[in-house]
């Protein structure tokens, strides 16, 4: 048997709610594994070990009282920095949110709790969510399981690498660009971005409010069914939180047994261009899961996204104009970081906010403000938003006539740590794939479709139109179904 | 359009309220000419006509009955400031209005 | 002197806090003069990951406001941003309307020196108020009770032309706005603010001079004066010759004069965003009929009615109109009663004099306007005179009591009995020889006199019409 740190996690919420395993020695094993382990990976930015063992055992008390086991009975989570935790620091990997606690939970923490899920402490990010490598992170980058001198993608780095090492049995992470698939595919595992307006992002830190939305991050598509059907639902805190029934994704992971006769997914030919960027060794990877999805029943035909090429030049202003705007409020007077010694107000604003960003998130402050200045608006946020409109309408096009979208997760496998750090463009670039999934409002998976010779992970990704998660799932299960990728593991770390 | 001065940096810097020393001026005046410049082929691209996307999924603006929730403790609202002054988040003196 | 060289071009920014139970974006309440920074949450306070949530209240009082208003509603609006740093300002943003507000196109209709002016408004949009910041001798304190209360902010043309038209203006809206029920217009308590947009220009002239904002008029009574003071300043830079520059000055009422407000370090940028966290607000049209369904009369319809209905003058109709509650308590008094006027002269008289007394509002009248209707049938048949009447009224706005209850406690009865007149006619008479003999010999007018004698000798409680009769008789004889 598998040991209990690389069982799924709805087998341990199976174990639990039968009391063969209790919260507690979950709580405990995973602790250790932490204690362990992430000296060397740098995936917690806090552990909350008296608060996991105290949950824990309530978890164990009420099953003894016979309640009702939550779906998610004393599974260990552990959830990216962004997720606003009561009582828990919260700091989105910043300096000027450093010690930050706050005084309530966001909608999807408090789900989770509801569904009985326990949660181990906070992880790694990119400053704000903005990175793809998590070395922006203000604390310490967090390296890639499979490989410790390769980053594990970003922001949701921590996530990622956190789940993949078996410290935690999943995460969630935040997806404004890619932030949720990109660093999936870097360390193997399943990670979606749902529709946006799916998952409450009450309570998320925020980073470009058009774009963020919350989704799994597990090492296998039926864990990712469980977590989403967890915290997906219409939220009466968020304005944009979409009011829809939320549908069983479990048995949308069960019909993928069935095969996939009918389906019909689509093959954008801008995704695949020749000297686009893309690896030869992640395209033959991506194209194998395709050729598997074929064996389960789906056709596979060519569509045009033609929009394609603009989509990053489109999200660097829509991301960084809202995100100039949603850090507005990070000026040292209710809360976090505050310059000493500042004689007058404007001096207290510029030097707490000089001294609490990192370089990336200034970076994107100043483009975003220089984007929104009275007589730039039309010629760049209006311009992007027309973009997006266009680059919308591609995918509503293609949706005419395919079910589903597959592409590759990313240009390449995870690259070393500092590769891209000196070159802000590159970096961006490095989610040229996963982009316009959040421009569109698009739900999107990345599954594992394969390994590099070298042995890193490589991500095949699954678009579906608006509020069809469902349909990734069926797909993301038959080629999980067809595969072993998801019970290979990184190797141990001492 | 395609680049920015040295003070159009400082400028924007100011109306970010963000202080940056000499050298982070001259790398971003480098870094965001460099995106900008990027980012100009959307220029190339004909928009007249297109409805600028504000919204992902289109919706109407969800309303919420006019009935109160608990507010925070004023203890708990102040718990996180910087600088606290009885019941008051604490700024320095604000001059910029008036006299 | 050259006064009348240059025409004042006035336009005025009003910012009303609506009467809502909790605040604009989130649910936490919204009261007056709460502890400080106990009328808050996580969305007021703009912590990380919070978001707002439109109140839909809001969204009704604003429309009855536009309906009012006659604006043009506009069926999608939005909600964008306005940036700038101010420790008032939690987000950094004030969520506000800018290029697609909620109402246009409106106009306001009033009386200026007896001749009606209207003014027509750009816009009436939603917006969130800023906290408060509390000056001290070293440092700035900052309570966030007031922020993100519902404001609407209501702009006008620059189509007023002098000081007195712009406090009608204000006094108008203030009126409006009660009247609805959509603030209590409080400026004391900051529920009507107002800036005020003041340029000169030579009379004849159609373009507009360079303007200056006047920032900060929060007093009624300062609202006139410091517009004055503003056309003043102006007439004395351009009769020298000089330049208007365009600034924002800050009213100071206490000194009676207004100062440049220091100019921040950079020009404003508000850097406009459409707010991604709040979709389009959409009206329907059943919305709308439902709200104009429920709009009331509004004061010049209600005046014009009066004046109709009752037989009213226009004056007394602007009285009785200036709440709309005291129209109602009018109306009601008059309907109950059936002589308008009588009441009218009633309610101005005597029911106004007593609350004013008081600091009272209408709500809290202790008559009610069924008690004055039978107070003055009390009067037309006789069972009291009017002078003993206004002493019962007294009485009623004291213990709230019936007429009928305190005439009966009180003996206040009138005399009808004509043998006890007449014996205290007769006593009169045989008293004042002198006086009677005048009348004999035809000075009528003496009779006053008798009748005041008479009155004296019952304690007020003869009937007059009765005394006169008997008078007549006995001098006649
Ligand atoms: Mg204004
Ligand atoms: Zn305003």
């Amino acid at each position: 048997m598998t040991e209990l740190s690389h069982l799924p996690a709805w087998r341990l919420a199976e174990l639990v709610a039968a009391r063969e395993v209790s919260a507690r020695e979950l709580a405990t094993l995973h602790l250790a594994r932490i204690a362990r382990a992430d000296a060397a990976l740098g995936a917690f930015l806090l552990v909350d070990e008296a608060g996991a063992l105290g949950r824990a055992d309530r978890i164990d008390a009420a099953l003894a009282r016979g309640e009702q086991p939550g779906p998610l009975a004393g599974v260990p989570l552990a959830l990216k920095d962004i997720f606003v935790t009561r009582g828990i620091a919260t700091t989105v990997a910043s300096r000027i949110l450093a010690g930050w606690i706050p005084p309530y939970d966001g909608t999807a923490v408090a789900r989770l709790y509801a569904a009985g899920a326990n949660l181990l402490g906070k992880l790694n990010m990119d400053e704000f969510a903005m990175g793809s490598s998590n070395e922006n992170s203000s604390v310490k980058p967090c390296r890639n399981p499979w490989d410790l001198t390769r980053v594990p993608g970003g922001s949701s780095g921590g996530s990622a690498a956190a789940v993949a090492a078996g410290l935690c049995a999943g995460s969630l992470g935040t997806d404004t660009g890619g932030s949720i698939r990109q660093p999936a595919a870097f360390c193997g595992l399943v990670g979606m971005k749902p529709t946006y307006g799916r998952v409450s992002r009450y309570g998320v830190v925020a980073f470009a409010s058009s774009l963020d939305q919350v989704g799994p991050m597990t090492r296998n598509v039926r864990d990712a069914a469980l977590l989403l059907q967890a915290i997906a639902g219409h939220d009466p805190h968020d304005a944009t939180s979409i009011d829809a029934p939320v549908p069983d994704y479990r048995a949308a992971c069960e019909r993928g047994a069935r095969g996939l006769g009918g389906l019909k997914i689509g093959l954008p030919a801008e995704y695949f261009v020749d000297g686009g960027g893309i690896n030869p060794e992640v395209e033959r990877a991506v194209r194998a899961g395709i050729a598997r999805l074929e064996d389960a029943g789906a056709t596979v035909v060519p569509v045009s996204l033609p929009h394609t090429k603009y989509a990053v030049a489109c999200y660097y202003l829509v991301a960084t104009a809202e995100a100039s705007s949603n850090l507005a409020r990070y000026d040292g007077v209710r809360f976090g970081h505050r310059a000493e010694g500042t004689g007058s107000l404007l001096e207290l604003y510029c030097k707490s906010r000089g001294e609490g960003f990192g370089p990336e998130v200034k970076r994107r402050i100043m483009l975003g403000t220089f984007a929104l200045r009275s007589g730039h608006y039309d010629a760049y946020y209006r311009k992007a938003q027309q973009v997006r409109a266009l680059i919308k309408r591609d995918f509503d096009e293609a949706f005419t006539q395919v079910d589903l979208i597959a592409t590759p997760a990313t240009p390449t496998a995870a690259f070393r740590l500092g590769e891209k750090a000196a070159d802000p463009l590159a970096m961006y670039l490095a989610d040229i794939f996963t982009i316009s999934c959040n421009l569109a409002g698009l739900p999107g998976v990345s599954v594992p479709c394969g390994f590099t010779e070298a042995g890193l992970p490589i991500g095949l990704q699954l678009i579906a139109p608006p509020l069809c998660e469902e349909q990734l799932f069926t797909a993301a299960a038959a080629h999980e179904l067809a595969t072993d990728f998801h019970t290979r593991r990184p190797p141990e770390l001492a | 359009m395609a680049s920015i001065t040295s003070d159009e940096v400082r400028q924007t810097a100011l109306l970010a309220r963000l202080a940056l020393t000499d050298d982070e001026v001259a790398r971003l005046t480098l870094e965001l000419s460099h995106l900008l410049g990027y980012i100009e082929q959307l220029t190339a691209l004909d928009t007249a006509g297109v409805e600028p996307m504000t919204h992902a999924v289109p919706m109407d603006c969800p309303l919420r009955l006019d009935t109160p929730a608990p507010s925070l403790a004023a203890d708990d609202a102040l718990a996180a400031a910087p600088r606290r002054a009885d019941d008051y988040f604490e700024v320095p003196k604000i001059i910029e209005a008036g006299s | 002197m050259t006064a009348t060289k240059w025409e004042a071009v006035i336009g005025l920014e009003c910012h009303v806090q609506l009467a809502t139970e909790t605040k604009a974006f989130s649910a936490s309440a919204s009261i007056y003069g709460a502890p400080p920074n106990s009328c808050t949450d996580p969305t007021v306070l703009g912590l990380p990951g919070a978001l707002p949530v439109v109140n839909r209240r809001q969204i009704e009082l604003a429309l009855t406001l536009g309906l009012a208003t006659g604006s043009t509603l506009r069926r999608r609006s939005r909600f964008s941003r306005k940036h700038y740093f101010y420790p008032d300002l939690p987000k950094g943003y004030q969520i506000s309307q800018f290029d697609e507000p909620l109402c246009e196109h409106g106009t306001v209709e009033f009386v200026v020196d007896g001749v009606p002016r209207s003014v027509r408004l750009t816009r009436i949009h939603l917006e969130e108020d800023a906290g408060k910041n509390l000056h001290r001798a070293k440092r700035s304190l900052v309570d966030l009770n007031r922020a993100g209360v519902p404001l609407v902010e209501i702009v006008s043309e620059p189509e007023l032309r002098s000081a007195e038209e712009a406090g009608e203006y204000m006094r108008t809206l203030r009126q409006l706005v009660r009247w609805l029920g959509i603030s209590d217009g409080n400026m004391e308590e900051g529920s009507l603010r107002c800036d005020a947009n003041v340029s000169l220009r030579p009379v004849g002239a159609t373009t507009l001079g360079t303007k200056a904002e006047l920032k900060n008029i929060n007093s009624f009574k300062f609202v006139e004066r410091a517009i004055e003071h503003e056309i003043a300043r102006q007439t004395a830079i351009l009769d020298a010759g000089g330049r208007v520059v365009q600034e924002s000055r800050l009213w100071d009422a206490d000194a009676g004069t207004s100062h440049a407000m220091r100019s921040k370090e950079e020009a404003h940028d508000y850097r406009y965003l459409p707010d991604p966290d709040l979709p389009p607000l959409v009206i329907d049209e059943e919305w709308i009929d439902r709200a104009r369904a429920a709009l009331p009369e509004l004061p010049t319809a209600r005046r014009q009615r009066l004046v109709a209905e009752y037989g009213l003058t226009v004056a007394d109709a602007r009285v009785l109109t200036e709440e709309r509650a005291l129209a109602d308590w009018f109306e009601a008094a008059a309907r109950a009663h059936g002589d308008g006027k009588r009441v009218s002269n009633w309610v101005q008289s005597e029911l106004l004099r007593e609350l004013n007394r008081d600091a009272r509002t209408i709500d809290a009248c202790p008559i009610r306007p069924e008690a004055l209707a039978a107070l003055l049938r009390l009067i037309d048949d006789g069972t009291i005179s009017g002078k003993i009447a206004k002493e019962v009224f007294t009485k009623m706005y004291a213990s709230g009591d019936a007429p009928g209850v305190i005439v009966e406690r009180e003996g206040l009865v009138q005399v009808t009995d004509t043998s006890a007149i007449e014996t205290a006619a007769r006593a009169a008479i045989d008293a004042n020889p002198k006086q009677a003999e005048q009348y004999r010999a035809g000075k009528t007018q003496m009779i006053g006199f008798f009748v005041g004698q008479v009155m004296k000798a019952t304690g007020g409680k003869a009937n007059p019409a009765a005394v006169n009769e008997v008078l007549a008789r006995l001098l006649g004889a």
